[in-house]
């Protein structure tokens, strides 16, 4: 059975602007959090994230709405008693302390014994991989290290839930990876929910059971990893998580298929899979990924549409290229072509055009009353 | 140009830059330091001055192992000492209690604010210091401001001792060095990162836990350093006790100047100013081992 470890009910908090008025940073949010799920909360800087975990730790107060921790109501619970940790952005390490102190500092507020004390300070440090460094001064780490102190630190009491406030934002990438796949670990581990803050969506889309995306103090969308890369919402999700190439207008029925006439005069071809969809009066925003493209005669399904494209620009990435280009319409697109089709990407180079198919069975739907509600 | 020359030149610039520092605190420091550390075992000479021979005495006067063919001593120098240090270390405190508060709420203001207060703070320094406490007197005396204001209101039917007294001095001292104690404390509870005692309520300690753990323990330096800026010239003032503080409350001070001015007994005025200073230096070698010890990046990483 799903357990609930944290759940936001209508969750609201206005901030007053110093010039009069208020910004509603939470607007309504409910979120249900379960025992050893790993959450991310994706979103671009302002979108309330940050405001909603301080809602979790203690640090801000509703407006409206509740918040219940493992079933017991928070509402005006102090941070200092909630069964929550939280590892911070800067790691908040206290200066004056050793690392062992540091760690232990739960324990020693909550009049743990010395000995007692001791030994799981070690447990602690030996899990995020720091055993023997409990009597360095954090000033003596590095940056990857103090991170992993403060996780020692925030672990120690098996909170029933852990946030994680962007914490890896400052390390270097490799670091950043490698991290990722460890908190992953220890999550697994641990047992222990975590609720992970981020404006990465490849780190939301690698560590997460499930993704929520925030923007404008609403979660767009609440799903797992593959669901809101596959099936975005809407039009911000969708442009928020990976890129895509959006197209929206007027829906025209043929056969099985549908088509997408943009004002621009693009046409995209689909198939409608949930007559729902059209309930905005008509009008759908069709998303293509750029990997989804490929280019005309390369092979791919026989039932393939086309799209003409201008080319801007070839970027080579590796295992990729990455074509940067424009439809009739003056459109951008955004398409990842194998590598393997060396000779086609230099014709297309010189003549400055190509031609993309795509499978109009994968192309997915947005119906445009959603698409609207992203700012 | 070879390294031995960039090395000489380099040599040369740190004399030229170094070199009228010295000069200037050798002549105008360090030579009377040395002459009054001197003084201070010499015979006193019968009209003031001194006579070249060694004279232990002065100390004995003070300390207690006077001989009492030369010297008597007398316990009264030593309470005098006591009696300055207790006053010293009185003005310490409540300029802390003053200023440590005052530094949290003016270090939230939002920054116009806070740079008029500590305009504000720094204000007396542009008036002058006997000026300043002559405006005490004016307050306090016996038809001062105070003394009159109360009686016209008829709270007090004859005026009070308000000036030529303990308090008084304290007062007086309090007032001069507020900025003193204030100023390093500021500077070091505005650099506190608030995040830290966020921290520190996010791992389950409450406010008075994370005052006595975090927040105390990373503003102690400025509270050491305030301290001690204030400590230092409230031992051995002067102007203090002899404005506010009249003929009644005798401070290290004004012994000294007595010595040197009333008494003409030049070394024992100078033995007395050495003592002093013999006590401010042990205060800040512990000082100085403290900060030390805590800024100490001992054995460092790789």
């Amino acid at each position: 059975m799903r357990e609930s470890i944290i759940r936001l009910e209508g969750a609201t908090k206005r901030f007053p602007l110093p010039e009069g008025g208020t910004i509603t940073a939470l607007d309504a949010i409910d979120l249900d959090v379960a025992r050893n799920e790993f959450l991310t909360l994706l979103g671009p800087s302002g979108c309330g994230k940050t405001t909603l975990l301080h809602v979790i730790s203690g640090f801000v107060q509703l407006d409206q709405g509740k918040i219940l921790i493992d079933g017991d109501d928070m509402g005006t619970t102090p941070p200092h008693k909630r069964p929550v940790n939280t590892v911070f952005q800067n790691y908040a390490l206290f200066p004056h302390m050793s690392v062992g102190d540091n760690v232990g500092y739960s324990l020693d507020i909550a009049h743990v014994g010395k000995a007692e004390r001791v030994k799981r300070v070690g447990e602690a440090l030996d899990l995020v991989g720091l055993g023997g460094y409990a009597a360095r001064m954090p000033r003596q780490l590095s940056g990857g290290q103090q991170q992993r102190v403060a996780l020692a630190r925030a672990i120690i009491a098996r909170p029933k839930l852990l946030l994680l406030d962007e914490p890896l934002s400052a390390l270097d990438r490799n670091l950043r990876q490698a991290m990722q796949i460890e908190l992953k670990n220890l999550q697994a581990e641990l047992g222990i929910s975590f609720i992970f803050v981020t404006h990465d969506q490849e780190e939301a889309l690698t560590m997460s059971n499930r993704v929520a995306v925030l923007n404008g103090g609403v979660i767009q969308q609440i799903d797992t990893p593959r669901n809101t890369y596959n099936y975005p919402a809407n039009a911000f999700v969708a442009s928020f998580v990976g890129a895509s190439n959006l197209f929206d207008g007027e829906v025209r029925r043929d056969g099985d298929k549908i088509v997408i006439t943009t004002p621009e005069n693009d046409t995209v071809e689909a198939v409608l899979r949930d007559e729902r969809s059209l309930n905005g009066g008509g009008k759908l925003t069709a998303m293509l990924r750029p990997e989804q493209f490929s280019l005309s005669g390369t092979g791919g399904a026989d039932n393939c549409a086309e799209i003409d494209v201008t080319v801007d620009q070839i970027v080579f990435i590796g295992s990729t290229y990455e074509l940067l280009g424009k439809t009739a319409g003056g459109r951008q697109i955004n398409a990842l072509l194998s590598a393997s089709h060396q000779t086609r990407i230099g014709e297309i180079e010189q003549s400055g055009k190509a031609r993309l198919s795509y499978d109009p069975a994968a192309v997915h739907l947005i119906p445009a009353d959603d698409a609207g509600a992203a700012q | 140009m070879s390294a031995l020359t960039l090395r000489a030149r380099q040599r040369l610039q740190l004399a030229g830059l170094l070199g009228p520092v010295t000069v200037f605190l050798g002549i105008f420091f360090l030579t009377p330091l040395v002459i009054m550390l001197i003084y201070s075992f010499l015979a006193p000479g019968l009209y003031g001055g001194v006579v070249w021979e060694f004279y232990p005495h002065n100390f004995g006067r003070i300390l207690g192992f006077a001989d009492p063919a030369f010297e008597y001593f007398d316990p009264v120098y030593f309470q005098i000492f006591l009696n300055s240090l207790r006053i010293a270390l009185t003005t310490v405190v409540i300029t802390l209690l003053v200023c440590y508060p005052a530094a949290f709420q003016i270090a939230r203001l939002p920054e116009r604010w806070k740079t008029f207060c500590l305009f504000l703070i720094t204000l007396p320094f542009f008036a002058s210091l006997i000026v300043r406490l002559f405006i005490w007197v004016l307050i306090l005396k016996q038809t001062g401001f105070i003394n009159q204001t109360l009686m016209s209101l008829g709270l007090i039917s004859e005026p009070l001792d308000l000036i030529y007294t303990e308090g008084a001095i304290l007062l007086g001292l309090v007032y001069i060095f507020i900025p003193f104690m204030f100023l390093p404390v500021y500077a070091s509870v505005e650099k506190i990162d608030w995040t830290l005692v966020r921290a520190s309520q996010d791992l389950g300690a409450n406010g008075i836990q994370t005052f006595w753990r975090v927040i105390l323990p990373l503003t102690l330096p400025g509270i050491l350093g305030g301290s001690i800026l204030v400590f230092i010239p409230s031992l051995g003032n002067f102007v203090v006790p002899a404005v506010l503080g009249g003929a009644k409350v005798l401070m290290l001070g004004n012994l000294i100047e007595q010595q040197f001015l009333a008494a003409r007994n030049w070394p024992f005025g100078a033995a007395l100013a050495m003592l002093v200073m013999a006590a401010v230096l042990v205060l800040l070698f512990l000082y100085v081992r403290f900060e030390s010890k805590s800024g100490d990046d001992a054995p460092l990483l790789n």
